[in-house]
């Protein structure tokens, strides 16, 4: 909020003079308000879910703001970030030119968990791998924005990034008549248009697949099919015939040619990849491989998500796009690099190290914030196993007033804006979630290690 | 629309429905068996386990049929599918995976029944003076048709609901005149000979019938004009013709909606045609009990070619 100097950042002043001028009481009564509102919804999501079991995520009323000229730095660095991205997995399962040219060490792609052998040779139908991207960044300067993480599989919250839009919309409309503050309720208008573009259809039919009510975001698909105004389905009712995949209804078959899967690659189609998982399509795999049915994502797109390939991302920018990248990544270690792995383990007490695969915020160790006992653990595990763990420098990342306690106080935040692709362009709705640290210090933002959110503002210029 | 939608849709229509007319068994029997000798009142309230059929997973319960193991068994017993608890559970369970079908009045109707039902056991039953609960099930039932009418798209999601309702509608009041009509008939009358008015009364307004059957017949309680009242009249809103009425427009609009001609909706103008033409005359001359046997193994056999027709259980 404030600059190096401690001067006001001029977005924040309109802000600033709402929280000054605002009496406490009204803030306390604001925010009961706003729980109770959040509850109400909760209650209208989690009823969809099991019971009173599904947690809600707090909900900061101080927005996070962003401005018109950070944004459009940040919105076109994310649209390379993730041509690129799409460009390197229509590479890697096909002419795999970045291997052959040395970029990436073959078997950091090929042997990755996350690598899908039934996807190689198979182009998704119009071309496009990643069609929603959330892409995780997070600001240390001015115009210094750091990706942190690809999420290029299914990535979830953007129905938190609508309802809390919603929810500011009616606790505080004077805000938003103060000021001009980008629109994000076309996102399910601009997603349904991107799942459309997927498939060579006229005029395709669309679903969402969902594991089911157990799912954690089972809310949130049936919010995004209920905004689209699509079926919502699960495994049972699709089923594959005469080389397509069709949907029960009363009326007889219908024809289904885009699947907005909710559940991960394993569990897509028992019959070609885990043959224990119930909640998939048995011949789903076959008609994608022929061109039949879009999946959105595709096939195997984790690879380029993982942590170690991360560390390749700049290059990857630069060999396909022939530019300088926009947006920084973080230095990587890989402990699979002898020398690396040597550094590391010399300096666990300044890294952030991280599994390959992890997400979430678990199996990480944040050097500067751990005992020795936790240190020497974790330098155990990754003698073990070294080619499973990353390590990163601690950022200093930028701070947004928050409620806390004892009033307001700074706290650490990050973005996940949520990018959309079609064959001809990039999408994003300005903004994106905004993720809080409630704990003081502390850099871990994920719901499921007790991290809040925040309504995101792009200022209008 | 999904299949899966559509079977959640049906059922939420079958169960709500079953609450209702599980409410109203239990009425009628509480009704005569208050002005009965008591070897008569334990009849009525077996009776209410022969029109629904559980009488044998009672027995494996309870010793007796009486007021307060029937109603129990009938309200509160969750292993019992033809309970008002059970049927309501299952009721908002459908409900509850249709929130993207149904409108959000509908969704707390259902939600509201079901909270207030926790808990209740036969002393609030009894507590409400008996009737006081049923009406109140009638009532909830009364409001969620009222506000399905009121707010739900008519597209084909609302015509299953229909089909539900109706479905199991028509099966309940057959089961009911079934049981009811040989229970109160004297055994040594033939049809018309003297019978108890306030039993008979009492059938009658468990169906909402008694001021209707007075205003069409204007005459003393006939057990054949009971009959054709429930059987035959297309204006009386439980009876099976009328209820097969409402099937016979719903599978007309199924038609229109999907081009398409299905098995059941051929059964089902079946059954309507015999109930539209049939005569009185001719149900009596091969037997009630015969007829409304064979009325509820068509209309059992007709859920069953709708499950396969529309793909309902996936």
């Amino acid at each position: 909020m404030r600059e190096p100097g401690g001067g006001l950042r001029p977005a924040y002043q309109n802000l600033e003079t709402w929280l000054t001028l605002t009496p406490k009481e009204e803030f306390d009564r604001v925010r009961s308000e706003a729980d109770l509102l959040f509850r109400r919804l909760g209650i209208t999501f989690t009823v969809y879910g099991h019971g009173d079991t599904e947690r809600l995520i707090p909900f900061d009323i101080i927005p996070r703001v962003i401005t018109a000229a950070q944004w459009a730095h940040v919105r076109k660095g994310l649209e390379q970030r993730v041509r690129a991205m799409n460009a390197f997995l229509t590479d890697i399962y096909g002419n795999r030119d970045i291997l052959r040219a040395g970029i990436i060490p073959e078997d950091l792609v090929l042997t990755n968990k996350q690598f899908r052998p039934e996807a190689a040779g198979v182009t998704p139908p119009r071309g496009v791998y990643v069609h929603v991207a959330g892409i995780d960044i997070v600001r240390t300067g001015e115009n210094d924005f750091y990706v942190l993480e690809d999420n290029l599989r299914t990535p979830s919250g953007v129905s938190y990034m609508l309802e809390n839009r919603v929810i500011m919309m009616r606790l505080f409309p004077e805000l938003f008549a103060q000021n001009r503050i980008a629109p994000v309720d076309h996102y399910p208008e601009e997603l349904l248009n991107t799942l459309r573009a997927a498939s060579p259809s006229a005029d395709p039919t669309v679903v969402v697949l969902t594991p089911g009510p157990e799912n954690s975001a089972y809310f949130e698909h049936a919010f995004l099919a209920e905004q689209m105004g699509v079926e919502l389905v699960e495994g049972q009712d699709l089923f594959v015939a005469n080389g397509f995949v069709y949907m029960r209804t009363p009326a007889g078959p219908a024809r289904v040619d885009v699947v907005y899967r909710r559940i991960d690659d394993d569990f897509l189609d028992p019959l070609a990849l885990r043959q224990d998982s119930l909640l998939g399509v048995p011949g789903l795999l076959s008609v994608y491989r022929s061109g039949r049915v879009a999946l959105a994502n595709a096939l195997g797109t984790g690879v380029a998500d993982d942590k170690a390939v991360y560390a390749f991302a700049p290059d990857i920018v630069r060999f396909y796009l022939n530019e300088e990248p926009i947006l920084k990544n973080v230095p990587t270690y890989l402990c699979r690099r002898p020398d690396d792995f040597k550094y590391v383990l010399d300096h666990l007490g300044e890294l952030v190290v991280k599994e390959v695969h992890g997400s979430g915020g678990y199996g990480m160790l944040i050097g500067p914030a751990s005992t020795k006992a936790q240190i020497t653990d974790f330098k155990k595990r990754i003698q073990a196993n070294p080619g499973n763990y990353i390590a990163q420098p601690t950022l200093a990342l930028s701070t947004c007033p928050t409620f806390v306690k004892r009033g307001i106080a700074p706290r650490h935040v990050d973005l996940r804006p949520y990018v959309l692709s079609t064959p001809e362009q990039v999408r994003i709705v300005p903004g994106g979630l905004t993720r809080v640290a409630l704990e003081k210090g502390s850099l871990v933002v994920n719901s499921s290690q007790g991290g809040g959110t925040k309504d995101t503002w792009v200022l209008d210029a | 629309m999904l299949s899966r939608t559509a079977d959640n849709l049906y059922w939420l229509g079958r169960y709500f429905e079953r609450a209702e007319n599980t409410a109203r068994m239990l009425d009628v029997a509480h009704r005569s068996a208050l002005i009965s000798r008591q070897d008569v009142a334990a009849a009525d309230w077996g009776s209410v386990l022969g029109i629904s059929g559980t009488a044998k997973s009672f027995a494996t319960k309870y010793d007796k049929a009486d007021a307060r193991n029937v109603i129990t068994y009938m309200v509160t017993d969750l292993e019992n599918l033809t309970s008002i608890s059970a049927c309501i559970r299952r009721a908002r369970e459908n409900g509850r995976a249709l929130r993207g079908s149904i409108t959000s009045e509908m969704w707390e109707c259902l939600n509201e029944t079901y909270l207030s039902l926790q808990g209740k056991d036969y002393d609030h039953v009894a507590a409400s003076g008996f009737s006081g609960f049923f009406d109140w099930v009638k009532e909830r039932s009364h409001l969620f048709r009222g506000v399905t009418f009121g707010t739900m798209l008519r597209d084909d999601a609302y015509h299953f609901l229909r089909l539900g309702t109706f479905l199991e509608r028509a099966d309940n009041t057959a089961r009911l005149l079934d049981v009811k009509y040989h229970l109160l008939l004297p055994a040594s009358d033939a049809v018309g000979g003297v019978v108890d008015y306030y039993q008979w009364a009492a059938l009658l307004r468990s169906v909402s019938a008694l001021r209707a059957y007075k205003h069409v017949y204007r005459e003393a309680i006939l057990p054949w004009r009971v009959a054709e009242l429930l059987i035959l009249r297309e204006d009386m809103p439980r009876s099976l013709r009328a209820s097969f009425r409402e099937i016979d427009v719903l599978f007309g609009e199924l038609r229109t909606r999907y081009h398409r001609d299905y098995e059941c909706f051929r059964l089902a103008g079946d059954i309507y045609g015999k109930l539209r033409y049939g005569r009185m005359e001719e149900i009596f001359q091969g037997g009630l009990h015969e007829f409304l046997t064979d009325f509820i193994r068509r209309t059992a056999n007709l859920g069953k070619q709708i499950a396969d027709d529309f793909q309902l259980a996936a």
